[in-house]
């Protein structure tokens, strides 16, 4: 019977992209994670859903080193891309997150053109020889992003008199311009209205094809929607880790049950 | 475990509350169906079968209004997990609770014609002892779904083998009385009916406790349960 499922809830590959162990995070005295050991696999939407303060954002930050902004913040453990660790004296973090893209929770476009805003990060990356690379670039990019028609007649207008579903997905489209792996994306969906939304989701689910994507959402429906593997996460532990299909329906934990039925836990 | 535990919503518990609350109700409108089907047919009681006949309208109402329920709920709440389950469980289980519903209904009607013939030998005896064991099972797969009790619910499916065995050899009686007289067969047709009836009530009590089974384990159980009725593979030369 499982042979008749819909072919969208099979995951593609089981080739691990991020292979992390013993990881824990501090800020200052607080100890924020606590012995998470998660693999997140290739061409593969993973979700991290648990409640406010539970450290999902703050491990999410760790995959592209985004917490080496904050001072107080001490990262340990393994965290393994393609097997290669990440925080290693040698890894460059810029490097990396032009690997390990991100996408935030509130639309944040650079205020300059829509052009500039696909175009910036190839130019400093150096992936476009010439202008005519780079205008194809930046139109592929606008396209894996599903806005291109939206913005094609104006691409010198600026990015931020964009709506805000607009917005987020010229965000997306700047983190794809630069190839990424993998897409790490905190609450993208948390700003916009329904519609912005479902594109939003619509183009999570084109860029599975591509890439390795791990979604942060407070939405629980959206993640069993757009996610083929979630991860439950409480008080900064990884509770528990399975197919979305299980977790839903099904979750092993009691924390778990407790957390996405709406109950006090 | 979390079935003590409150939602942080109070009305999603008392929503999820009323919908079993529901099928309480109509599990226990379909038990009185069954018992006084069989004993309208044991005593040969018009009135009673055509009160049962009536009845059955209510039953199907309920049906309706735990479909409504539930797919409002479902629109409101998205619900996951238990809560998802206790919603699959409770729309099933309606719908198993309105077919031994339209089984005792139609147990009625054929009672309405067997009154109008001549008795056949503890015809309605065995078939009251056969409801009366389908109608313990259904009130304990019921008391099961509130308990969340597993066993008990497994325990019932156990106990449809006895139905199915019983039925075996009410087949075997009207089989027998056809042969020796053929002015029983119209009487002994709704009589061997009425037993069919009966031993598929047992089946849709069978799959009410699976449904309580996959409440409270999420998963249905993959044994296969015992059968009994073996009169659809044998021939009728092994009476």
């Amino acid at each position: 019977m499982n042979d008749m499922r819909p072919v969208e809830r099979a995951v593609d590959t089981n080739e691990i992209k991020f292979d992390c162990k013993d990881c824990q995070v501090y800020y200052g005295e607080k100890h924020a994670i606590i012995d998470v050991d998660v693999k997140i696999e290739d061409k593969t939407v993973t979700a991290f859903i648990g409640p406010s303060g539970c450290g999902k954002s703050t491990f999410l930050r760790c995959l592209n080193r985004m917490n080496d902004t904050i001072d107080i913040c001490r990262v340990e453990g393994q965290f393994l891309l393609d097997g290669e660790e990440i925080y290693d004296k040698r890894v460059d973090p810029v490097q990396l997150r032009a690997k390990v893209g991100m996408v935030f929770q509130r639309p944040n476009p650079f205020p300059k053109s829509i052009y500039d805003n696909i175009a910036y990060g190839p130019r400093i990356h150096g992936l476009a020889k010439n202008k005519a690379e780079l205008d194809e670039i930046v139109e592929k990019s606008l396209r894996r992003g599903a806005i291109w028609d939206e913005v094609k007649d104006r691409l010198d207008a600026p990015g931020t008199g964009l709506s805000g579903g607009q917005q987020q997905r010229l965000c997306i489209a700047r983190a794809v311009a630069t190839e990424p792996e993998v897409l790490l994306m905190d609450e993208p969906c948390s700003a916009l209205d329904p519609i912005a939304t479902s594109q939003v989701e619509e183009l999570i689910d084109e860029l599975r094809e591509n890439y390795s994507v791990v979604i942060v959402t407070h939405s629980m429906q959206q993640a069993a929607r757009v996610s083929q593997k979630t991860a439950f996460f409480h008080l900064g532990n990884l509770v528990e880790f399975g197919e979305t299909g299980q977790i839903f329906t099904n979750p092993k934990d009691p924390r778990t049950e407790s957390y996405i039925t709406g109950r006090i836990g | 475990m979390n079935d003590n535990e409150r939602h942080i919503v109070k009305s999603y518990d008392r929503t999820l509350e009323a919908l079993q609350a529901h099928i309480m109700k109509m599990g226990g409108l379909v038990e009185e169906a069954i018992l006084e089907a069989a004993e309208a047919l044991a005593t040969r009681d018009e009135e009673l079968a055509d009160k049962v006949r009536k009845k059955d309208a209510a039953i199907d109402a309920l049906e309706a209004l735990i479909m409504d329920e539930a797919a409002l709920t479902i629109a409101e709440r998205q619900p996951m997990a238990s809560d998802l389950r206790a919603i699959l469980v409770a729309m099933k289980i309606a719908a198993n609770l309105e077919r031994i519903g339209d089984y005792a209904k139609n147990m009625a009607k054929r009672t309405g014609v067997l009154v109008q013939m001549r008795p056949i030998e503890d015809g309605g005896h065995a078939t009251r002892r056969m409801a009366k064991m389908v109608e313990v099972m259904l009130k304990d797969a019921l008391d099961a779904l509130v308990q969340r009790d597993v066993e008990l619910a497994e325990d019932v499916r156990q106990r449809d083998l006895e139905v199915d065995q019983m039925y075996n050899s009410l087949f075997r009686n009207f089989l027998t009385y056809m042969m020796e007289d053929p002015r029983n067969i119209t009487a002994c047709m709704h009589l061997h009916f009425i037993a069919k009836n009966i031993e598929r009530m047992g089946d849709h009590v069978t799959a009410i406790s699976e449904q309580v089974i996959y409440l409270s384990t999420g998963e249905l159980p993959d044994d296969p349960r015992p059968k009994g009725d073996r009169t659809a593979v044998e021939t009728g030369e092994a009476v």
